[in-house]
C-alpha cells in the first residue's frame, strides 16, 4: 500500500505534542495533550486506509476507485470515544479545582509518606511492626496524621 | 448459523438494556436493585449455558447484523471466552449483593445509588464483550466501555481521595487505549483486517520486523491494562481509595481482561511469538516486585493491591510459557484468582466496617470479637497464599510443573521466583491475621463491637461510639454474598478436575488455532 507522508509527518507531531503536555501536572493540559494524541492516532487510521478515493457507495463510485470506509468508521468511533472521554476529564479536573482550587495532580499519600520518612531515615512500618524503634517512628505518625489533615 | 448463536450477544445486550432501565427509574431504588439482580441473574445462566455449548459443539459465532467475518464484527465463544465470561458474571453478581447490603445497612446515605446500577451494569456489558469480541476493534470498544464505566465508580462521590486516585487511573488508561488505537492502526494499515482470526492468518505473511512492532504495541496496551511490571505502578496507587465492593469488583475483573487479552494475542495472533522472552522476564518483576511492595505495606486494601500485582506473573508466566500445560494453567489460575482476589476485597470491607480501619496497626483480636469473619477471612488468604489444598496450592503446581516440563534456564529461574513469591504471599497474608486478627482487641474494635458477640447489630452499638451515622455491626445482606464468595472458592478446590480438564481443553484450543479459526471465517463461505 502507498502511506501518505503528510499525514504521517503531521500525526508524528501530534502524537509528539501530545506526549510532551501529558508530561504536565496540571490536568487540563494533560486532558489537551490526551485529545491532541487521540487526533494523531485518529489521522493514522486514514493513513491505514490507503490511497484516498471516491465515496465508497456503490452506483456512485467505481469500485476500484472507492475509498476504504473501515478505518473511516473505526476513527470515527474513536472520535466519539474521545469525547466522552474528554468530557469526563473536564468534569473530574472541574472538581479538584472546586476540592482544592487547583487541578495539579497531586502524589499518592502513601508514596509521599515513604519519601518523607525515608528522608527522617526511619524504618519502615513493616519494620515496626516487627518491633523495631516504635517509640520515634510513633511520634512520627502523629506528626504526620495532623499534617495530613492539614492538607485536607 | 446454529439457534445457539443467538445467545451469543445476550451477555453484552442485556446488561446495556438493563443499564438503560435502572437510568429511566432512577428514583426508584428498589426496581434498581431488582432490574440489576435480573439481568445480572439471566446473564449468569446464558453464560453457563453457552460454556456447555462451546465445550460441546466448539466454537460459537455470531456476525453482528449480517456482516460476513473479515468485514464485520464478529462475536466468538470459545471454550476460554464462556470460561472467562461465566466466572465474571458470578462475581459481580455476588459484589453486587454486597454492595446492595452495604446500601441497605447504611440507609442509602452514603452512596449515590441512581448511578451506580447502570454504571455496575455498563461496566459487565463492557468485560463481556472484551471475552467475546473476535474483533480487534471491537474489543478496543469493548475496553473503553468497561473503562468509561469505571472511571465513574472509582471516583464515586467525588471526594478528594478518590479524585486524586481517579486522576492517576483515568490519565494512565486513557494512555494505555491511544496505545491500543494506535496499534490498532498499524495492525490495518499492514494487513488490511481487525477480524482476529483473519488476523491469524495473514499475519504470518508479513515481515518478522513488521511482526514484533504490531505484538509490542499490543502487549504494550494490554501490559497496562493488566498491570504487568514495569507498567503496574498505577494499580496499587488508585484501586484502595474506591469503596469497597468497588475494589472488589475492579481486582477481579479488570486486571483479567487485560491479561485475557495477551493470551488471545499470544496464541491467535502471535504463536511462537518473539517477545515470549521478555514475557517470562515482565513475569517474574511483576510476582517480585509486587510482592515485595505487599509485604512493607500495613494498610490491608493496599496490601492486597500489591499481592493482585504480585500475581499477575503467575498468569503472565504461564502465557509465556505457551505450553499445553502453560496455558491451562494459566486459565485455572486465572480463574481462581478472579474468585479469590475479589473474596478478599469483600472480607476486607467487612473487616472495615467491623474494625473502623483496614489498618492492621489499628485492628486487633477479631478472631474473638468476630470468629465468622476470621474464617470468612482465613479461607481465601490461605487460598491465594497457596497452602493446600486449596485452588491457589493447584494453579501453582500447575504452572510451576509447567516451568520444569518447559526445561529452559529461564523457566526455571521462574519456577524459583514463583515459590518464593508464594512463600512471601504466606508471609503478607500472615502478617494481616497475626496484627489483625490475634492480638488482644484494640480499643476501636471494641468500641464498634460492643462486646460483640451478635451480629446482627442494634441501636446500642451507634451509642457506643461507632462513628457518624454508620452501623459498626455487620449485616446478613453483606456476610451472606461473601460466605456464597468464600463457598466458591473452597468449589474451585474441590471440582478442581473438571475445571482443569475444562481449561487444558481450552488451552488445546489456544494452540490449535484451526476449530477458532474455521468457526469465524468458514461460517462466510
Amino acid at each position: 500500500m502507498t502511506g501518505n507522508v503528510v499525514l504521517i509527518l503531521v500525526s508524528g507531531a501530534l502524537i509528539a505534542a501530545g506526549v510532551y503536555l501529558l508530561l504536565e501536572r496540571s490536568l487540563t493540559r494533560v486532558l489537551l495533550g490526551l485529545i491532541i494524541m487521540g487526533n494523531g492516532a485518529n489521522l493514522l487510521f486514514l493513513v491505514a486506509g490507503g490511497r484516498a478515493g471516491g465515496a465508497p457507495i456503490v452506483g456512485v463510485t467505481d469500485a476500484d476507485k472507492m475509498s476504504d470506509p473501515l478505518p473511516q468508521a473505526m476513527a470515527l468511533t474513536a472520535i466519539v470515544i474521545t469525547l466522552g472521554m474528554s468530557a469526563f476529564l473536564l468534569a473530574m479536573a472541574h472538581r479538584s479545582w472546586q476540592l482544592h482550587g487547583h487541578d495539579e495532580v497531586q502524589d499518592d499519600f502513601e508514596d509521599r509518606r515513604i519519601v518523607l520518612r525515608a528522608e527522617r531515615d526511619l524504618a519502615s512500618e513493616a519494620y515496626q511492626d516487627l518491633g523495631g524503634e516504635p517509640d520515634d517512628a510513633a511520634e512520627y505518625h502523629d506528626d504526620y496524621a495532623d499534617d495530613g489533615k492539614g492538607d485536607r | 448459523m446454529s439457534a445457539a448463536s443467538y445467545l451469543v450477544p445476550l451477555p453484552v445486550i442485556v446488561p446495556l438494556l438493563g443499564a438503560g432501565i435502572t437510568l429511566a427509574f432512577s428514583h426508584h431504588p428498589r426496581v434498581q436493585r431488582l432490574a440489576t439482580i435480573i439481568t445480572l441473574s439471566f446473564v449468569l445462566g446464558v453464560a453457563a449455558v453457552l460454556l456447555v455449548l462451546a465445550d460441546r459443539d466448539g466454537p460459537q459465532v455470531v456476525h453482528v447484523g449480517g456482516w460476513p467475518a473479515p468485514l464485520g464484527i464478529t462475536l466468538v465463544a470459545d471454550r476460554l471466552s464462556t470460561l472467562m465470561l461465566c466466572v465474571s458474571i458470578a462475581v459481580t453478581l455476588c459484589v453486587l449483593l454486597f454492595s446492595l447490603g452495604q446500601g441497605l445497612a447504611d440507609q442509602d446515605a452514603q452512596t449515590p445509588v441512581s448511578i451506580y446500577h447502570p454504571t455496575y451494569l455498563v461496566l459487565s456489558a463492557g468485560v463481556s464483550n472484551a471475552f467475546l469480541s473476535g474483533d480487534l476493534f471491537n474489543l478496543y470498544v469493548g475496553f473503553e466501555i468497561l473503562l468509561a464505566a469505571s472511571y465513574v465508580l472509582l471516583t464515586l462521590g467525588g471526594t478528594s481521595a478518590r479524585v486524586r486516585a481517579g486522576t492517576t487511573y483515568v490519565v494512565v488508561s486513557l494512555l494505555s487505549s491511544l496505545l491500543f488505537l494506535i496499534a490498532l492502526a498499524m495492525i490495518y494499515a499492514a494487513t488490511g483486517t481487525m477480524t482476529m482470526a483473519d488476523l491469524a492468518i495473514k499475519l504470518p505473511a508479513l515481515p518478522s520486523g513488521v511482526r514484533v512492532t504490531l505484538e509490542a504495541m499490543l502487549l504494550l496496551a494490554f501490559g497496562i491494562k493488566a498491570a504487568v511490571f514495569p507498567l503496574s505502578a498505577w494499580l496499587p496507587d488508585s484501586y484502595p481509595t474506591a469503596p469497597a465492593p468497588v475494589t472488589a469488583v475492579f481486582a477481579g475483573l479488570l486486571t483479567k481482561v487485560g491479561v485475557y487479552a495477551i493470551m488471545r494475542t499470544e496464541t491467535l495472533l502471535f504463536p511462537g511469538g518473539r517477545l515470549a522472552d521478555v514475557l517470562m522476564w515482565a513475569a517474574l518483576f511483576t510476582m517480585l516486585v509486587g510482592i515485595l511492595g505487599a509485604v512493607a505495606q500495613s494498610d490491608i486494601k493496599r496490601l492486597l493491591s500489591f499481592t493482585l500485582v504480585s500475581h499477575m506473573g503467575y498468569m503472565v508466566f504461564g502465557i509465556a510459557l505457551g505450553s499445553q500445560a502453560g496455558l491451562a494453567g494459566a486459565i485455572f489460575y486465572v480463574a481462581h484468582h478472579i474468585i479469590i482476589q475479589t473474596t478478599l476485597f469483600l472480607v476486607t470491607g467487612l473487616i472495615e466496617r467491623r474494625g473502623g480501619s483496614t489498618n492492621v496497626g489499628d485492628l486487633g483480636g477479631l478472631a474473638t470479637v468476630a470468629p465468622g469473619l476470621a474464617i470468612l477471612f482465613f479461607i481465601p488468604a490461605m487460598n491465594l497464599a497457596g497452602i493446600p489444598p486449596f485452588s491457589g496450592f493447584l494453579g501453582k503446581v500447575g504452572l510451576l510443573q509447567a516451568g520444569v516440563d518447559d526445561g529452559g534456564v529461564v523457566a526455571w529461574v521462574l519456577v524459583a521466583g514463583g515459590t518464593l513469591t508464594s512463600l512471601l504471599t504466606l508471609w503478607a497474608v500472615s502478617k494481616i491475621w497475626t496484627k489483625a486478627f490475634w492480638q488482644a482487641p484494640t480499643p476501636s474494635v471494641l468500641a464498634r463491637g460492643g462486646g460483640g458477640r451478635s451480629r446482627k447489630g442494634g441501636t446500642a452499638m451507634l451509642e457506643s461510639g461507632g462513628r457518624s451515622n454508620r452501623e459498626p455491626a455487620l449485616s446478613a445482606a453483606m456476610v451472606a454474598p461473601t460466605a456464597a464468595l468464600v463457598a466458591m472458592g473452597v468449589a474451585l478446590t474441590i471440582f478442581a478436575g473438571p475445571l482443569f480438564g475444562l481449561s487444558s481443553r481450552a488451552a488445546a484450543d489456544l494452540r490449535d488455532r484451526t476449530p477458532y479459526i474455521n468457526a469465524v471465517m468458514g461460517a462466510t463461505t
